[in-house]
C-alpha cells in the first residue's frame, strides 16, 4: 500500500478492508505468541497452510497468524470466525480434520474442543468458555483479530482512528485534558496519574521534549506488555502518537527487555510499516506534526525498569536510577523533559480518545478506572492473561477465571506485584483489585502478576526466592538497599535452615523497615514488602521454622525428611531406581525404606512413586 | 534472537573488521553501546576483552564506562560460554512449581554449579529470572529450544540428548 495522505485516505482505507471483510469467507485465526510458539503453533500453522491449499479450500477461508490469545494454559488456540469455534491445544496433525471437516463439511472436531473443568462439558464457542466470558478484553481482545505483521488488520479494527481525531479536531491540552478526566493511572505499578504527568511534562522548560515506553518487563511472572507489544504493537504506537502530539514530542523510545525476542521483531515491522504509510516520521497523515519511534535494547537488568535507570540505559550508561528530586518530566533523557509511561497505559490512550473520557471513567472503581491486566500463573488451573475492571474482588479472578487450584489443593496465598510486592492471604480473597486496596494489604499492583499458591508454598521460602532476587538485581549504588536486603536474605536463608533464633524475626523487621525508608529508588524501597508481607499475614509459618524448626509446607530442605508410608508402598521399586544417592533399600514386592542420612531431599523419589507412598514431614 | 554463536573461536585472533561493521552500523554513535555490545555478544557468546578495547577506541568512550556496561547487564559475558547454553527459568511461576529442583538435579548430573561453564566448553548452566511462558513451568531452555513442565526426573533424558 501506499503513503497515507490524510485523515480521508485513511478512513477511505478502513471502509475498503471492512468491505472485503464483509464479504469475506470465514477465517481460521492461530493464536503463535511465544508460548503458543513453544508449543509448535508454527508447524500448526504450516499444516494449515498446506491443507487449505491441498483441498483448494482458499476461496472459502482465510488464515490469520495472530499474537497470544491469553489463554495459554490450551495454547495453541484456533478459532474460527465469524462463527468463533474454538479449539485448544491444537497440533499440526489436526490441521487436515480442521480444514476438511469444520471448514469444507462444517462439523465440529470434537477432540480439539474445551471441556469446562467444572461441569465436564465440552464447549463449542470462544464466547462460551468461562476463562474468556468473564472477562473485559478492552486491550488485550484485538489480539485475536490483528496479525501484528499486518497494518491493515489494525487500520480495520479502528486502529489510527483516534490519532485522526486528536490530530485533526483537538488541541494537545485538549487531549490531556481528556486523558485527565478518564481518570486514567500509570499501569507500570504505581498509578500516577497519565494526563497529570503529560501535562508536567508540556509545561516542563525546554524545547526538545521525549516519550518514552517501558517495556522492560522484568518482574518475573507477568508478561502482559510482551504480549500486547507482540500482538498488537501498533495500539501502543498510536497511543504514543498522541501522547508525543499532546507534550510536544518528535521524538520517542520503545524500550524493550531483550529476553522478547519476537516482541522486539514485531515491534520493528511495526514501526517500518507505519513509517511507510505515513503514520510515524514527518507530517504525519499531512498534518504538520513529527513524531518517529526507535527501539532501544535492554540488557537484563531488572532495575531498568525504574525510569531513571531505563533512561540511562537508553543513553548507553549503567542503568543506575538517580534521585528523583527533580522530577524526569523536567529533566528526563539527556537531561530534556520526558514522559515515561508503561506498555499498557499507552495501549489506553486511544481507547479513551475514540469513546470518550466519560465512557472510560464508568468502568473500574472510585479512583482506579479502566481495567486491568493479570497474569494469572502458579498453582492455578488456567494459567493465562486475564483482563477484568479494576475493582474485580481476587476471588472471582482466580476461582470464576481461573478454575482454582489444581489436583484439589488448599489456596494458600497469591503473590502480586513482583518482587516489590507482597503475598495476600486466604482471608483476603474478597478483596477488590485496585491500586488502593492492594496498597493498604501491604502488596501492591506493580506490572499485574498474580503468582497462586497452595498448600505445598512456604512462605518463608517465598520470602527468600524474593530476597535473593533483589539481591542479585540491586544495583549497588545506594546502601540501605545494597546491604540491607543481602543481610534480609542471610537471616531468612537462616530461617529457613533452622539455624534462627526468635529475636532474628524482631531483627529481620527492623531492618526491613529500614530498607524501605532509607533506599534511593522504587526498587529498595518496595524490596522488603514480600518479607514484611509474609511476616505479617504468615507469622505462624516463621515461628514454625525458628522454633519448631519444622516446614509445614515440606519445602526446606534442612528441615524436612522423606519418608514411605508403609500401607501404600507396593515394593515396585521406582524410586530405587532413580534415587541418585542410593538412600533407598527394599526387596522387591516390599516395603521400601529410605535413609534420611543419605537422602538429599531432591523429590525425586515422590515424582516417580505411581501409589503417592512418598510423604514429607 | 539466532544465537550465532562461534563458541569455536572463543579467545581466538582478534577480528577488528568484523567490530568495525558493527559499529558502523550505528553509526558510531556512543549511545548505540549497548546495541553494539548486543551485537558482539551474539557474534561471539560473550564480550571478548579485545573486542571491548576495540569499542572503547572506536567509540570514544572510556574503558571505565565499556567495563562498566558490559559487566552491569546480564545479557553480557566477560568469559567464553558453553557450546550448549541451558537456562533454568527461576520466576516466580516456575519456582512455586519447583524449578530450584530442577536446577540443582542438573547442577548433580552436569557436576557443575550455576553460572559455570564446563572446562570443555559443553555446557553453560544459568538461571534466569522469567522466560514469560508461565504456562509451561518449571521451564529449561537449551539453546533456542523450551522445554516445558519440567522435573528432576526428567533432567537426565533432557541433557543426554546434548552429551
Amino acid at each position: 500500500m501506499k503513503k497515507i495522505r490524510s485523515r480521508g485516505h485513511l478512513e477511505e482505507i478502513r471502509r475498503k478492508l471492512l468491505e472485503r471483510k464483509e464479504s469475506e469467507k470465514r477465517c481460521i485465526t492461530i493464536s503463535s505468541g511465544t508460548c503458543g510458539r513453544v508449543r509448535d503453533s508454527q508447524k500448526v500453522v504450516e499444516a494449515i497452510y498446506d491443507s487449505v491449499k491441498k483441498h483448494g479450500a482458499g476461496d472459502k477461508v482465510c488464515v490469520r497468524v495472530t499474537g497470544c490469545h491469553g489463554f495459554c494454559q490450551v495454547a495453541p488456540i484456533v478459532v474460527i470466525y465469524p462463527d468463533g469455534i474454538f479449539y485448544q491445544r491444537v497440533k499440526a496433525k489436526d490441521a487436515e480434520d480442521i480444514i476438511t471437516k469444520t471448514i469444507l463439511n462444517n462439523r465440529i472436531v470434537n477432540r480439539l474442543l474445551y471441556v469446562d473443568p467444572t461441569t465436564e462439558e465440552k464447549i463449542v464457542y470462544e464466547k462460551d468458555v468461562p476463562f474468556f466470558r468473564k472477562q473485559m478484553r478492552l486491550l488485550l481482545g484485538n489480539n485475536r483479530f490483528v496479525d501484528p505483521t499486518k497494518l491493515e488488520d489494525y487500520i480495520a479494527v479502528e486502529g489510527y482512528k483516534a490519532l485522526c481525531k486528536v490530530l485533526f479536531e483537538m488541541k494537545p491540552e485538549e487531549v490531556i485534558e481528556e486523558i485527565k478526566k478518564s481518570g486514567l493511572r500509570g499501569r507500570g505499578g504505581a498509578g500516577f496519574p497519565t494526563g497529570v504527568k503529560w501535562e508536567s511534562c508540556r509545561k516542563a522548560e525546554g524545547d526538545i521534549r521525549y516519550v518514552v515506553c517501558n517495556a522492560d518487563e522484568g518482574d518475573p511472572g507477568a508478561y502482559m506488555d510482551r504480549s500486547l507489544l507482540e500482538g498488537n504493537p501498533h495500539s501502543i504506537i498510536e497511543g504514543m502518537i498522541i501522547g508525543a502530539y499532546a507534550i510536544g514530542a518528535h521524538d520517542g523510545y520503545i524500550y524493550v527487555r531483550y529476553e522478547y525476542p519476537l516482541a522486539i521483531e514485531n515491534t520493528r515491522i511495526a514501526l517500518d510499516q507505519a513509517r511507510e504509510y505515513g503514520l510515524l516520521g514527518k507530517n504525519i497523515l499531512d498534518s504538520g506534526f513529527d513524531f518517529d519511534i526507535k527501539i532501544a535494547m535492554g540488557g537484563g537488568a531488572f532495575v531498568c525498569g525504574e525510569s531513571t535507570a531505563l533512561m540511562a540505559s537508553i543513553e548507553g550508561k549503567m542503568g543506575e536510577p538517580r534521585a528523583k528530586y527533580i522530577h524526569t518530566v523536567e529533566r528526563g533523557l539527556w537531561n530534556k523533559p520526558t514522559n515515561l509511561n508503561n506498555v499498557k497505559t499507552w495501549a489506553n490512550v486511544p481507547l479513551i480518545i475514540n469513546n470518550g473520557a466519560d465512557w472510560y471513567s464508568k468502568i473500574g472503581t472510585e479512583k482506579s478506572k479502566g481495567t486491568g491486566i493479570f497474569s494469572l500463573v502458579g498453582k492455578i488451573n488456567n494459567t493465562g492473561l486475564v483482563e477484568i475492571p479494576m475493582g474485580t474482588p481476587l476471588r472471582q479472578i482466580i476461582y470464576d477465571i481461573g478454575g482454582g487450584i489444581p489436583g484439589s489443593k488448599k489456596f494458600k496465598a497469591v503473590q502480586t506485584g513482583g518482587p516489590s510486592g507482597g503475598c495476600i492471604p486466604e482471608k483476603l480473597l474478597d478483596l477488590p483489585v485496585d491500586f488502593e486496596k492492594l496498597t493498604e494489604a501491604g502488596s501492591m499492583m506493580g506490572s499485574g502478576g498474580m503468582i497462586v499458591m497452595d498448600e505445598n508454598t512456604c512462605m518463608v521460602d517465598m520470602a527468600r526466592y524474593f530476597l535473593d532476587f533483589l539481591a542479585d538485581e540491586s544495583c549497588g549504588k545506594c546502601f540501605p538497599c545494597r546491604e540491607g536486603i543481602k543481610r534480609m536474605l542471610e537471616i531468612v536463608v537462616d530461617i529457613t535452615k533452622g539455624r534462627a533464633k526468635e529475636e532474628d524475626l524482631g531483627l529481620l523487621q527492623e531492618l526491613a523497615e529500614m530498607v524501605k525508608d532509607f533506599s534511593l529508588c522504587g526498587l529498595g524501597k518496595t524490596a522488603p514488602n514480600p518479607v514484611l508481607s509474609t511476616l505479617r499475614y504468615f507469622r505462624d509459618e516463621y515461628g514454625a521454622h525458628v522454633r519448631d524448626k519444622k516446614c509445614p509446607a515440606g519445602i526446606c530442605k534442612d528441615l524436612i525428611e522423606y519418608f514411605i508410608l508403609e500401607d501404600k508402598c507396593t515394593g515396585c521399586g521406582a524410586c530405587l531406581k532413580l534415587c541418585p544417592q542410593q538412600a533407598i533399600q527394599g526387596e522387591p514386592k516390599k516395603l521400601h525404606i529410605i535413609d534420611p542420612t543419605k537422602c538429599i531431599r531432591c523429590g525425586i523419589c515422590r515424582d516417580a512413586c505411581p501409589y503417592e507412598s512418598i510423604m514429607v514431614k | 534472537m539466532a544465537r550465532r554463536v562461534m563458541w569455536n573461536l572463543a579467545e581466538s585472533v582478534p577480528q577488528y573488521s568484523k567490530i568495525d561493521k558493527i559499529i558502523e552500523s550505528y553509526s558510531c554513535e556512543e549511545l548505540a553501546l549497548i546495541a553494539i555490545l548486543q551485537e558482539i555478544e551474539n557474534l561471539y557468546g560473550y564480550l571478548p576483552a579485545w573486542a571491548l578495547r576495540h569499542v572503547s577506541e572506536k567509540l570514544s568512550v572510556p574503558m571505565t564506562q565499556v567495563y562498566g556496561v558490559a559487566s552491569f547487564y546480564d545479557a553480557f559475558h566477560l568469559t567464553p560460554r558453553g557450546k550448549n547454553l541451558i537456562r533454568v527459568c527461576l520466576g516466580t511461576a516456575c519456582h512455586v512449581r519447583g524449578g530450584q529442583r530442577v536446577i540443582e538435579e542438573l547442577e548433580r548430573k552436569l557436576n557443575m554449579e550455576v553460572g559455570e561453564t564446563a572446562k570443555d566448553l559443553s555446557f553453560t548452566l544459568e538461571r534466569v529470572n522469567c522466560l514469560g511462558c508461565c504456562a509451561l513451568g518449571p521451564i529449561v531452555m537449551i539453546d533456542e529450544n523450551y522445554y516445558g513442565h519440567m522435573s528432576p526426573a526428567k533432567v537426565g533424558s533432557l541433557i543426554k540428548r546434548f552429551q
